[in-house]
């Protein structure tokens, strides 16, 4: 794709959250809870009217106005201040402390005294219906490739609770990660490549590592991308996690973009006019009664109907994929999934197929008085859903006539995305007047500045002075999760080579073969190291420990070396497998004399390899042949 | 609110933006320690320090200026008018049951006003009905603002108001009344409205939140759903607390304003129930009777009694406690003082001789627990009966809060200590009981 003619535009906002010992505003410790919850309770929010989003908001008033949120929560991570039946605590000054150094490492300008604010947030996510968030500084660049980005500001706000399931009418959330503190960076929309993107936010998220006190793991690092084209609209992608698929993740968004302005175009020479897209919905079920498709038969066995809506002016259109994976069908699925809570729909580009014939096709089109140039829409469900999934086919299809809706997208693991929400109006922001504003005096910035973080190339040119770490090896750990365990272990005296690589290779080999590594603490991995350094196991079996730990997170390294039978043999067990192994390879030794060891050596290694140092057996052995020879 | 154009400003800061003309809201360009900042001037709260500046920038975001001599601020641009198109009326059904809403204080409904992050309240029918529009599908309401009030402020002046205006709409027809109340002293106006208004035709329900209504979250707009529901519907005749049964949204419990208790500093459910069960529920949009003991909605000639005593005290117990802080009440020309005893009624013996100087000086002396639940008994232990012995009164299962209020009330009805005693040891609406009732874990 030609971006430059395409006018792509993206900035990003990185949230990562913050390794403190509390939460933002209360004593909780930042866990996330992987037993059973303790217990539940449920909630309704009422937004004001005038706080939803620009398109349809009577609509998403009332779809909102009926959801029930159930919360989950643990006493251990959980207190009144998440249940929004306390007011908050003062800001957390770790995480302010944290944020500062990041502000200041890209030259950012603090602000003076920090307001909390409330943004209004009303899908549950957040307890009291907002998410508290704080500017502490504005400004700042960096460098990423070459080229100089710059970033808007910088913001501290507490993180959201997360989404266990969504049911029908029912939300529900567990509590633990709300209030675990968060940074979150917004960079000027200055980038115009997917490489870019993942330039600035791989350079972002190594500044931050520099800090040392980030939380690592699955989640606790996402990227919202906010992508327009040229003719196009701001697109807000939330919730990238993996920074690999960020150059997919805005490559498709482009294309989609790209392709729904070129649908435009087409409906536009076709003549199609928003009055012509009527939201005549026609109950087809009598068409279907004798149809083979198992989804229509459900519907219509639980008491449901089948709908059918006519698309002037939309036949192959519906059917056009946007980008890999998506068509504009995908998109008004989504869009009836919203608003009629079903379960999908069917449009004639994708039929004849799931075992709806072509007479029923030609029934359908023939019911609904379809020319050629014309889609048809059905959705099988209770008659409500169907009514109010299909008005929501409609309203979509008439948002394609101007392009591309503004609206917000998560993003799928594939690298597409999907429709979430209208996007808000202007955000929604008010004061928190619960908490107090926080200063940054000026002696605060110059007692921070005094202890800054290196910047990652400082480190790295140190790193393989002061480590002697090869470049590859300094810039993996550097840019790994691991790296103040690993200035921890080094400072022990563990081998640097050895910890960069397991630490960086052996790990990331581990997480490709499906070994939730995540879940090893810092303490496990130290104990498995101490293993090694006190001589009571080889190097060799380090992967395999953290394996065996990562599966056994209630296990201690002593307990998985013993299960693995990884321990040492003792130096009178291994004097006695030498002296038999000597003695069964006697004949070698009387021909080759001390040219024997190599055999002998590989001999003695496959019977206790891991369980004994090399250096030891060859001594050994070295002895016993010696001996021999006499 | 205030009139002042540059709320919370004071000192140098104050005279610098008033040397740039700028008022509340105004887009402001400033320039302070070479940094550039552009948004709209924010109000201060007057309790913080006066050297910051507080700007909303575009993003929504508020920060924080320090200034000093050198800032540069330069209005570029007037505050936009706060815009609200009140959505418009729901359509009130014909023939519902009337509610009368009478506010104290505190605010019944709110909305955010994003100019200046300020919350405006709603402040008549009109505005209460835009914003908790369900109200109409369920009662013909009318709201009307009788005090603007902080809880802790109101006292028996207040009662005798509320109590006044509650009858006078009870006799104009209304069917249910609610009152909108601070949550902090909501016990105890419950309680006085308990005594000030007794044989009840229709529903008295306090209403009230735990959460600020401008927040989603807020447990104000559940509570007056349910309260006004409840005024409305419900087939019992008393003064009631409506707040939250528990955590969840999910119920709201009517709790006799004279056996209930604000529990808890925070939480939705800080109201519980004190030696009884409540009355009712509201749930799923319904109201279910939990007590059989109630007053039924009646066609019935309420009487207003709304006169109250006011050297009346409530006095804590405490270990090492002074005598002299009884004898200060009785030295001051107190009439009467609840004594929150330990346990079922104990209190040092060093007291006493206060106590017994206390009927000698005709000044009324009731014993309550500082246990809150349960019931006093001075006949278990030997310090028990010296207390009687001295003349004291046991309360029986009336906790403190309602024992000082139903004082004050008696003390406003007659003069008679004997009258006194003897009005304090009967029961009139529901405050005393003779059986306990086990409640589960509280009772």
């Amino acid at each position: 794709m030609d971006y430059k003619k395409l006018g792509l535009t993206v900035g990003i906002e990185i949230h990562q959250e913050l390794d403190t010992e509390h939460k933002l505003f209360c004593s909780c410790p930042p866990k996330i809870n992987k037993d059973e919850h303790d217990y539940t309770f449920t909630r309704k929010l009422r937004p004001a009217q005038s706080e939803l989003g620009e398109i349809d908001p009577a609509a998403l008033f009332e779809f909102l106005k009926g959801k029930r949120i159930i919360y989950q929560a643990n006493y251990d991570s959980c207190c009144l201040v998440e249940m929004d039946e306390e007011p908050p605590g003062p800001m957390d000054a770790e995480a302010l402390d944290i944020g500062l150094q990041f502000s200041l490492l890209t030259k950012g300008a603090p602000v003076d005294e920090v307001q909390i604010m409330r943004k209004t947030v009303v899908d549950g996510s957040n307890t009291g219906g907002f998410q508290r968030t704080s500017v502490i500084s504005l400004g700042g660049e960096l460098v990423a490739v070459g080229k100089t980005y710059h970033i808007e500001q910088v913001a501290i706000e507490e993180d959201a609770a997360r989404k266990v399931e969504e049911d029908g009418d029912t939300i529900t959330y567990r509590l633990d990660r709300l209030g675990i503190p968060l940074i979150e960076i917004t960079t000027a929309p200055e980038m115009h490549t997917p490489k870019q993107v993942y330039d600035v936010a791989a350079r972002i998220g190594s500044i931050l590592r520099a800090t040392g006190r980030v939380r690592r793991g699955l989640g606790t690092i996402r990227q919202d991308i906010n992508v327009s084209i040229m003719n196009g609209a701001i697109i807000e992608v939330k919730g990238a996690q993996d920074l690999g698929m960020i150059e997919t993740i805005v490559e498709y968004e482009a294309q989609r973009q790209a392709t729904l302005v070129e649908i435009a175009e087409i409906l536009n020479k076709r003549g199609v006019k928003a009055e012509m897209l009527r939201k005549d919905l026609q109950d087809v079920s009598e068409l279907f009664k004798d149809t083979e498709s198992r989804i229509l038969v459900n519907a219509l066995k639980k008491g449901g109907k089948v709908y059918a809506v006519k698309l002037k002016g939309f036949n192959g259109l519906t059917g056009m994929e946007l980008c890999p994976n998506r068509r504009l069908g995908t998109e008004m699925s989504d869009h009836a999934k919203f608003m009629g809570g079903v379960r999908g729909i069917f449009h004639t580009d994708e039929l004849p197929g799931y075992k709806i014939t072509e007479a029923e096709v030609e029934a359908l089109r023939k019911a609904v008085k379809a020319d050629a140039d014309d889609a048809v829409v059905i959705v099988a469900d209770m008659e409500e859903k169907c009514k109010a999934a299909l008005i929501a086919v409609v309203d979509r299809a008439r948002q394609a006539l101007d392009g591309v809706p503004a609206e917000t997208r998560s993003a799928n693991p594939d690298g597409t995305t999907r429709f979430t929400r209208p996007r808000p109006g202007a955000a929604r922001m008010y004061p928190e007047t619960d908490v107090k504003p926080v200063q940054i005096t000026p002696e605060m910035i110059k007692e921070i500045k005094g202890r800054l973080p290196e910047m990652p190339e400082a480190k790295l040119a140190r790193y393989q002075k002061e480590y002697s770490l090869n470049e590859k090896l300094a810039t993996q750990i550097i840019d790994s999760d691991y790296l103040s365990l690993f200035e921890k272990l080094a400072a022990e005296g563990v081998s640097t080579t050895l910890l960069a690589v397991t630490l960086t290779e052996d790990l990331t080999k581990l997480r490709r073969d499906g070994v939730s590594v995540e879940e090893l603490t810092d303490e496990a991995i130290t104990d498995v190291f101490m293993m090694v350094e006190s001589g009571n196991t080889v190097k060799e079996s380090i992967p395999e420990l953290l394996q065996y730990l990562a599966d056994h997170l209630e296990s201690s390294a002593e307990e998985a070396l013993d299960k693995l039978g990884l321990a040492m043999i003792s130096e009178d067990q291994l004097k006695a497998i030498i002296e038999e192994v000597v003695n069964n390879g006697m004949d070698l030794v009387k021909e080759r004399g001390m040219g024997s060891m190599g055999p002998l050596m590989g001999a003695t290694m496959s019977k206790v390899r891991g369980k004994a140092q090399p250096q030891v057996v060859q001594k050994l052995l070295q002895a016993a042949i010696k001996a021999r020879l006499g | 609110m205030s009139e002042d154009k540059l709320t919370g400003y004071r000192g140098q800061l104050r005279k610098a933006l008033t040397a740039a003309g700028v008022d509340i809201g105004d887009k402001l360009e400033v320039v302070v320690n070479n940094q550039q900042y552009r948004g709209s001037l924010m109000p201060r709260v007057e309790t913080f320090d006066d050297w910051h500046l507080i700007l909303k920038m575009v993003s929504g975001y508020n920060v924080g200026l320090a200034y000093n001599e050198a800032m540069v601020i330069n209005k570029v641009g007037t505050a936009p008018k706060p815009e609200f198109k009140q959505p418009p009326l729901p359509k009130a059904e014909e023939g519902l049951p009337k509610v009368s809403i009478i506010s104290t204080g505190g605010t019944i409904a709110s909305r955010v006003d994003y100019v200046t992050g300020g919350v405006v309240s709603a402040m008549t029918s009109r505005d209460l009905l835009a914003i908790v529009p369900e109200l109409v599908e369920v009662a013909d309401v009318d709201a009307d603002i009788l005090y603007s009030v902080f809880s802790e402020d109101i006292g028996h002046k207040h009662w005798e108001g509320m109590a006044k205006r509650a009858y006078d709409k009870i006799k104009a027809g209304a069917d249910g009344i609610i009152f909108t109340h601070g949550t902090d002293t909501m016990g105890y106006s419950a309680a006085a409205m308990s005594f000030a208004i007794q044989n009840l035709p229709v529903p008295v329900i306090f209403v009230g939140s735990q959460r600020s209504s401008d927040r989603p979250s807020s447990d104000n707009a559940t509570n007056l759903m349910g309260g006004v529901y409840t005024a409305a519907h419900a087939p019992f005749a008393e003064v009631c607390v409506g707040l939250h049964e528990n955590t969840s949204d999910e119920s709201i419990s009517y709790i006799r304003g004279t056996k209930v208790r604000k529990c808890h500093t925070s939480t939705r459910y800080a109201f519980q129930p004190v030696n009884a069960f409540p009355i009712a529920r509201y749930k799923d949009g319904g109201v279910e009777m939990i007590n059989p003991d109630y007053l039924p909605r009646r066609d019935a000639e309420p009487k207003l009694l709304n006169k109250f005593g006011d050297k009346v005290a409530l006095v804590k117990f405490h270990p090492d406690m002074d005598p002299r802080l009884l004898e200060y009440y009785i030295d001051d020309g107190y009439k009467g003082m609840i004594i929150e005893a330990t346990g079922l009624g104990q209190v040092n013996q060093t007291l006493w001789p206060a106590v017994e100087r206390a009927r000698k000086d005709g000044v009324f002396v009731g014993i309550v627990s500082q246990c809150i639940w349960g019931r006093v008994n001075l006949n278990v232990y030997s310090h028990g009966r010296e207390l009687i012995d001295r003349g004291a009164v046991p309360m029986e299962d009336m906790h403190g809060e309602t024992a000082f209020v139903k004082l004050k009330w008696c003390m406003g009805q007659t003069d008679d200590l004997d009258e006194v005693k003897k009005l304090m040891l009967t029961n009139l609406v529901g405050e005393l009981n003779s059986r306990t009732p086990y409640l589960g874990r509280m009772g």
